[in-house]
């Protein structure tokens, strides 16, 4: 008996038909992938098994049994839990208010915190109970999600997109993690676009492109070649990674030191980097660790930088606003499209103007044709699906609009270009495209930062690679010279010459290694 | 509890009007809702002049035709339409850069003293002054009283991090107990046996009319510039727009490199300037003198101008018209039907719920479906 069958199911939008008769079986225990790129309908299907959307026509099965999951209650009464690519937490309760909302109403709040530490040291998912949710970054608030579904002993786990925010060794972990639970009879719904974690993990894999089912295949048997072209139709370009031709140093960071804002930041210590004109320098590390503080006190968000410690082709810029900086040739992608990279309400012509001035005269006159000329020409030339610089920015796909911002700062002839999280929930194509762009841009002689949370992006794009771990920034170490194996043990925190191995989150971790680094010194 | 509520509801499901979602904003509904609304508020009417055992034809007739009857009554209504809006103005400004100032009252007040000062200092000196002459100096002194009013607000917020709604609002009070101290103390005419109330102002200390003999006054055709210079300052020039944009999205405004504190003064002193000018004209308009009573509650109102215009600068001008008509067609329906004037309150505020409710099928549309809702509910 199958845990849950659907058969001809179809979900029409008002824009688009995101399922088309879609037919999906899971066995008892299996793990099984659902594969697409972003739009194929992979969301919209596992909503509707959740119960959170409403198919237009076809059954559901459950254990034999058809079903009609009528909300997420439903669903999960049934037994399945669901961890949400994008999170449903509400930012002012703590982890464990959040977890506990959606549980039984018999157990008390210290009962769950506990059952939450239980979890999270089972599984190695760090997660701090207590502490409230807008303080968490992207990645523990996915931790956070997981833990909430693990605690319901589900019988089928839904699960998208789980590995981004996590190191090697910590994807590892959760592999064995859920092999266990399919082991125990736990049925896995893995979506996912990684094709290496697919081949790797699952059973059986369903293919979803355009909302109809493309590939029902073993996973095990195929390549990575192959599962792409049932995903996009072709396989993806290769990438043309020649040697990179460093020049003089672009941006230098020394002494870099900087207090966490608030209780739950990251307090920067002693960060130390540097980037020449033609290369590309990664940055990796689980989310968290001082990527976003880093990035603000680059991009000049914040501005509490000390005096020299961040240095623009010999010109001290700490203190210096991000618009200065901008005019000075560094420019910059945040991780955040919607709502800090593009305004999501105004247009795309209008959103050129957050960092593009051409148009805006000294006297602050806005010429809003030549405003429209440039987002033409953006759309053009880096391939955004939109409908017309007038088409709002909240109105393009992840992948479009970041296409359109990244394009936006290269278009502007940047020195230095700084990106945070280039690909970050975008699809396959699309992600070619932007890591080819920067390769471009490297080539072209432009010094390039990439944070990412993604190794595989890394080490494809990448001539020197850093790790960041609580707060404190890893030697750097050529691209060619470094493994998987070795930068995800840097992840936590464990490069040559840490002195002590500081805790992979927490700034208490680092302070420590700090002091005991000193009493070293001073013996 | 009752076991499994859920399958019950759906096992029930009747058709039903339900709300769906638009995949983008409906660019018809963002204009339509207004006069949907409107709409909604004269049916409300017909209802209540109903109730209230009036002719309900007549009665609106009185409300909404009256006051565009003839040169005069449109002429009235430009001259209630002007400190709307201005007010409103500099209102939408506000509340576009996420500054939410609501006492233009206040600030219009505050305009009103400073040039009613002004013009009692020329009828005092008995300095000479022709009435276009007089119009610049009245909107200065309205500009500076207004913008002074408004910088307590920003100095507070800016400084002090306190709270622009509750500033704002409170020194709507001090500066109503600064004009009754005047009009009741130091600028009391002392022929005017004892009214609260300043000598009446030399005639040069005056507004212009545009018509002899009605008291339309030139200050609305600046108020008609006015709204055509908000326009262009917000769809054409670099600060404006990054006012919009801090207010739209603060973090991308930060990312960018605006500055909050200049969005906050700016969109301060303007919307106070403008208020004050719309006090300014007011008294050494139609009133020519000082009285506790120099605003019509125009600062409020305003408010509601502001939204019903949304928070466009012409669209400001359409609302100032439609709330002026609630107000001249009010004292009318009172005068010729024996209608309670406090019912242009009451059409105002339910001009400004039917308009909040109908703004909602500008991200939503109505549906007929046999399905009952199935997501909603838990989500």
């Amino acid at each position: 008996m199958l845990r849950l069958e659907l058969t001809g199911i179809s979900k029409q939008y008002p824009a688009v038909r995101a399922n088309d008769q879609v037919n999906l079986q899971v066995a008892p225990g299996q793990i099984h992938a659902v594969l697409g790129e972003n739009g194929a309908g992979k969301s919209t299907l596992m909503k509707i098994i959740y119960g959170a959307v409403r198919p237009d026509e076809g059954t559901l099965r459950w254990n034999g049994q058809p079903v009609q999951i009528a909300n997420p209650q439903q669903a999960r009464a049934l037994g399945i839990a669901m961890v949400f690519q994008h999170f449903s937490l509400f930012d002012t309760l703590s982890a464990a208010e959040n977890v506990w909302l959606g549980l039984d109403k018999h157990m008390r709040l210290p009962e769950v915190t506990e059952r939450i530490r239980a979890v999270s040291r089972d599984y190695g998912l760090d997660v701090d109970p207590l502490r409230p949710v807008h303080t968490l970054s992207v990645g523990e608030r996915q931790r956070v999600e997981i833990v909430r579904a693990l605690l319901t002993k589900p019988q089928l786990l839904i699960l998208d997109e789980p590995t981004s925010v996590l190191t090697p060794q910590a994807v590892d972990k959760l592999f064995v993690t859920l092999r266990q639970l399919s082991a125990e009879g736990c049925s896995i719904l893995y979506i996912s676009h990684k094709l290496d974690e697919i081949r790797a993990l699952c059973h059986h894999c369903t293919v979803l492109r355009g909302g109809k089912v493309t590939g029902e295949v073993d996973p095990t048997l195929e390549t990575n070649a192959s599962l792409s072209t049932l995903m996009i139709g072709s396989a993806p370009p290769e990438l043309a990674h020649r040697p990179a031709n460093p020049g003089a140093v672009a941006l230098a960071v020394r002494g870099l030191n900087l207090p966490k804002l608030n209780p739950f930041g990251t307090t920067l210590a002693d960060i130390a980097l540097e980037v020449r004109a033609g290369e590309i320098v990664g940055i990796a590390g689980v989310s968290g660790n001082g990527q976003q503080e880093l990035m603000a006190a680059l991009s000049g968000e914040d501005p509490r930088a000390p005096a020299a410690s961040i240095v623009l082709f010999g010109l001290d810029i700490a203190a210096m606003s991000p618009r200065h900086r901008r005019h000075l040739g560094l420019h910059f992608v945040p991780e955040e499209r919607l709502g800090r990279g593009a305004v999501p309400a105004m247009s795309l012509a209008d959103n050129t103007m957050l960092t593009r001035t051409e148009a805006v005269a000294r006297s602050g006159w806005i010429d809003t044709t030549a405003v429209r000329q440039l987002a033409e020409r953006l759309i053009a030339a880096y391939n955004v699906k939109a409908g017309g610089p007038g088409a709002p920015a909240k109105s393009l796909s992840g992948g479009n609009l970041q296409k359109f911002i990244v394009g936006r700062e290269i278009d502007a002839g940047p020195k230095l270009l700084i990106v945070s999280q280039p690909t970050w929930g975008v699809d396959v194509g699309a992600a070619a495209q932007i890591r080819g762009a920067l390769l471009k841009l490297r080539d072209e002689g432009c010094a390039v930062l990439v944070v990412s949370e993604e190794l595989d992006e890394l080490f494809e794009i990448s001539d020197r690679l850093q790790v960041i771990a609580a707060g404190r920034l890893s030697p750097s170490v050529p691209v060619a010279q470094a493994t998987v194996a070795m930068i995800g043990e840097w992840m936590s925190g464990l490069w040559p010459g840490r002195t002590a191995p500081a805790a992979a989150d927490g700034a208490a971790g680092a302070v420590d290694a700090g002091a005991q680094g000193v009493q070293h010194a001073a013996a | 509890m009752a076991p499994q509520a859920p399958w019950t509801l759906v096992r029930k499901g009747c058709s039903m009007l339900r709300l769906e979602a638009r995949p983008a904003p409906s660019r018809l509904f963002a204009w339509a809702s207004p006069l949907l609304s409107l709409v909604v508020t004269i049916v409300v009417a017909t209802i209540l002049f109903s109730a209230l055992g009036k002719d309900p034809v007549k009665s609106l007739s009185v409300f909404l035709i009256e006051p565009f009857n003839g040169l005069r009554s449109l002429t009235e209504l430009g001259l209630k339409a002007t400190p709307l809006i201005l007010c409103s103005l500099g209102l939408a400004l506000c509340f576009r850069s996420n500054v939410w100032n609501i006492g233009a009252e206040g600030q219009y007040l505050a305009g009103a003293m400073l040039a009613g000062g002004l013009a009692l200092w020329f009828t005092e000196q008995q300095v000479g002054i022709n009435r276009w002459a007089f119009v610049p100096l009245a909107v200065i002194a309205g500009a500076l009283g207004g913008a002074f009013w408004a910088a307590i607000v920003a100095l507070l917020r800016d400084r002090f991090n306190a709270n622009e709604i509750l500033v704002s609002l409170m020194l709507v009070y001090v500066a109503n107990l600064l004009l009754s101290w005047l009009v009741f103390g130091p600028w009391k005419d002392p022929k005017g046996f004892n009214f609260p109330q300043s000598v009446s102002f030399a005639d040069g200390a005056a507004m212009p009319r545009i018509f002899t003999g009605m008291r339309l006054h030139w200050g609305f055709v600046l108020a008609l510039l006015a709204a055509v210079g908000m326009w262009l300052f917000m769809s054409r020039i670099y600060l404006g727009w990054q006012m919009q944009v801090g207010g739209l999205a603060p973090a991308a405004a930060r990312y960018a490199g605006f500055s909050t504190r200049r969005a906050l003064w700016t969109a301060l002193l303007t919307s106070g300037g403008l208020a004050g000018v719309a006090g300014a004209f007011e008294v050494t308009g139609p009133m020519g003198q000082l009285t506790p009573y120099v605003s019509n509650n125009y600062g409020f109102t305003a408010i509601i101008v502001a939204f019903v215009g949304r928070l466009h600068p012409l669209g400001c001008v359409f609302g100032s018209v439609l709330l002026s008509t609630f107000l001249i067609g009010g004292e009318l329906a009172q005068s010729r039907v024996g209608l309670p004037s406090a019912l242009s309150g009451v059409f105002q505020g339910v001009l400004l719920f039917s308009l909040l409710a109908c703004d909602t099928l500008i991200h939503y549309r109505l549906r007929w479906s046999a399905a009952p809702r199935a997501a909603g509910a838990a989500a």
